[in-house]
């Protein structure tokens, strides 16, 4: 793990407006997350890991606070430049995968290279990815043929494909058996130690939590 | 990648894909349609018109551009003044034009001064008029009306009898002698148009005016004749209808498009939360929409094109002598426009109401 910072969050606020009521899902969060950690993030429904992990992952702007990721301080960032950010900088993995199902897995991690500009780059190191995800045999065959562990895979190389600093992974083992749970878990691991990849992830389940560096928990829209 | 995108959403909604590609079609077959009957239409009457082999045609003054039609009358005696009295005119011909059942007309002529000016009909059945109740019809009318020699066909009330059937192409798909057209209109001894042909086309501009001087008739060159009255922009309100009709393919391509688009964008909601969350942005998200209604456009009109083949037949297959239909492939690049102007006026807003969509709202979608 390296010594830099890759999240910085202080006095993190959000407020959701549902018609004229305010409902406050972040108040005030305080949190930091260094270069090549894994950290673990769990708390009951509602408490808002998921709005943080939006925030962070540049689907939503903040209210007030400061978040900066990889050095970009995301309050100041414009609709554009954070769809910049979700290009090069953070990648999603999904509780339901989030496939597009008309497409093969290949083409399912081709355009999220394609959007980020990379598609004309050599990828003789997402080969090597491909193979430690074990999808390098199924990359033909579309979502609906895949098992929810190889959907999970593939998605997880869609997240990755481009380099982003930081892979932000909203329950992946929630859809999964207890096999396929401890197989993402463990590819999760093993791109955070071979290759110092930033992880934030959502879970519920003790077990998978016990994977990560550390593990902070939340309630009522704050880090406890 | 975006074409891949495109491709593969219109061949994973194969139902939606295909009634879009029809009904985007069907404008561009009723565009093509009726620019081929227009076409087709002064073309055939223009090639009959030629086919008369005259120089000068002469009208009353008060016909209008178009074919001349009883009650327009001039007296036939005006036929054997211009063949005597006038310079330079070597034969003369009176005929009338009556209009039977839209657009069709039963011309009546006398058929020797018709042969002698055009060089006659050819008979591939029965033989030239005879008789007062003999009637002559082309091959098509006599393919549309399954008619035979020796037929009773009933026209203005009167039975005629089938003694020829001539290949078309000179003045008239159904023809009987002037005479007794004239007896069966009541119109005593009148015509609509008579025909002259000079001892040279060189002297065509004299006898125009010198007719044109001497009598209150509208004397004009065949050649300005056919070219004015069988152009498009000429017949009035075509052109009107025309554009009406372009009007309309626009609006339905715009509506079918907007429609398919918007059921698509809806159904696709989750996945362009994907395309957002994974970087794509509302540019390349309306990319998508646009180029998917491009696409269904051009399918739309070559569908609309193929089946305006379809129509080509049926029509020369079932109404050969009333409509005459061409394929006029320089409309298929203004069809194809005017549907791909309507396509990408209908992707607009479900294209913008995509780009818009929030990726959380998107991505929960179900």
């Amino acid at each position: 793990m390296s010594s830099g910072t890759a999240i910085e969050i202080q006095d993190l606020r959000k407020t959701y407006r549902v018609g004229k009521v305010e409902v406050p899902a972040l108040r005030g969060v305080d949190l930091q997350v260094k270069t090549g950690e894994f950290l673990a993030i769990v708390g009951p429904s509602g408490s808002g890991k998921s709005t943080l992990f939006h925030i962070i992952g540049g689907l939503t702007p903040p209210t007030s606070g400061l978040v900066r990721v990889a050095g970009l301080d995301l309050s100041a960032l414009s609709d554009s430049g954070r769809t910049t950010l979700r290009k090069k900088t953070v990648g999603f993995v999904f509780q339901k995968f989030n496939l597009l199902p008309n497409l093969t897995a290949r083409d399912n991690i081709a355009v999220a290279r394609y959007i980020a500009g990379t598609d004309g780059l050599s990828s003789k190191d997402f080969d090597e990815v491909l193979r430690l995800l074990g999808i390098d045999r199924r990359l033909d065959h579309k979502p609906s043929a895949l098992s929810g562990g190889e959907q999970q895979r593939v998605a997880i190389a869609r997240a990755i494909v481009n380099h982003p600093a930081i892979l932000l992974a909203d329950e992946p083992t929630g859809n999964l058996d207890t096999g396929n749970s401890q197989a993402v878990l463990e590819i999760l691991r093993d791109l955070n130690q071979r290759r110092g990849q930033t992880i934030l992830m959502i879970t519920h389940n003790p077990e998978a939590a016990a994977f990560a560096h550390r593990t902070v928990r939340m309630r009522d829209g704050r880090v406890e | 990648m975006t074409t891949k995108l495109v491709f593969e959403n219109l061949k994973n909604k194969p139902m939606r894909s295909l009634l879009s590609f029809l009904l985007i079609g069907v404008p561009v077959t009723l565009i093509l349609t009726l620019q081929g009957l227009s076409s087709g239409m002064l073309n055939d009457a223009r090639d009959r018109a030629r086919g008369v082999g005259a120089d000068i045609l002469v009208r009353a003054s008060s016909s209008t551009i178009g074919i001349q039609q009883t009650p327009d009358a001039v007296p036939e005696k005006y036929v054997s003044y211009f063949r005597t009295d006038v310079p330079h005119v070597k034969l003369a011909m009176g005929v009338i034009n009556h209009s039977i059942e839209f657009p069709l007309i039963i011309t009546g002529l006398n058929l020797d001064e018709f042969t002698a000016m055009s060089g006659g009909f050819i008979f591939p059945k029965g033989h030239g008029l005879r008789d007062p109740d003999d009637i002559l019809v082309d091959t098509l009318y006599a393919k549309q009306k399954k008619l035979q020699i020796g037929a009773t066909v009933t026209l203005l009330n009167h039975p005629w009898h089938l003694v020829g059937i001539i290949e078309g192409g000179k003045l008239a798909r159904v023809v009987v002698s002037l005479k007794s057209l004239q007896e069966v209109l009541h119109i005593g001894s009148n015509v609509t148009s008579i025909y002259l042909k000079l001892d040279d086309p060189a002297n065509i501009d004299f006898v125009d005016r010198f007719i044109q001087e001497h009598n209150n008739l509208r004397a004009e060159p065949m050649a300005d004749y056919t070219e004015a009255a069988y152009n498009i922009s000429n017949v009035p309100g075509l052109s009107d209808f025309m554009y009406v009709v372009m009007a309309i393919g626009i609006v339905i391509g715009f509506a079918v498009v907007c429609l398919s688009m918007y059921m698509s964008v809806l159904q696709r909601t989750r996945e362009i939360g994907i395309l957002k969350a994974i970087g794509g942005s509302n540019s390349f998200i309306l990319r998508i929409i646009l180029a998917e209604a491009m696409v269904l456009g051009l399918g739309g009109t070559v569908l609309g094109i193929l089946m305006s083949f379809g129509a080509w037949w049926l029509i020369r297959t079932l109404v050969p002598s009333s409509l005459s239909i061409e394929i006029v492939p320089l409309w298929w690049p203004i069809a194809g426009g005017i549907t791909l102007v309507g396509a990408a006026l209908g992707a607009l807003y479900p294209g913008l109401n995509a780009a818009r969509h929030d990726p959380i709202e998107a991505l929960a979608y179900e």
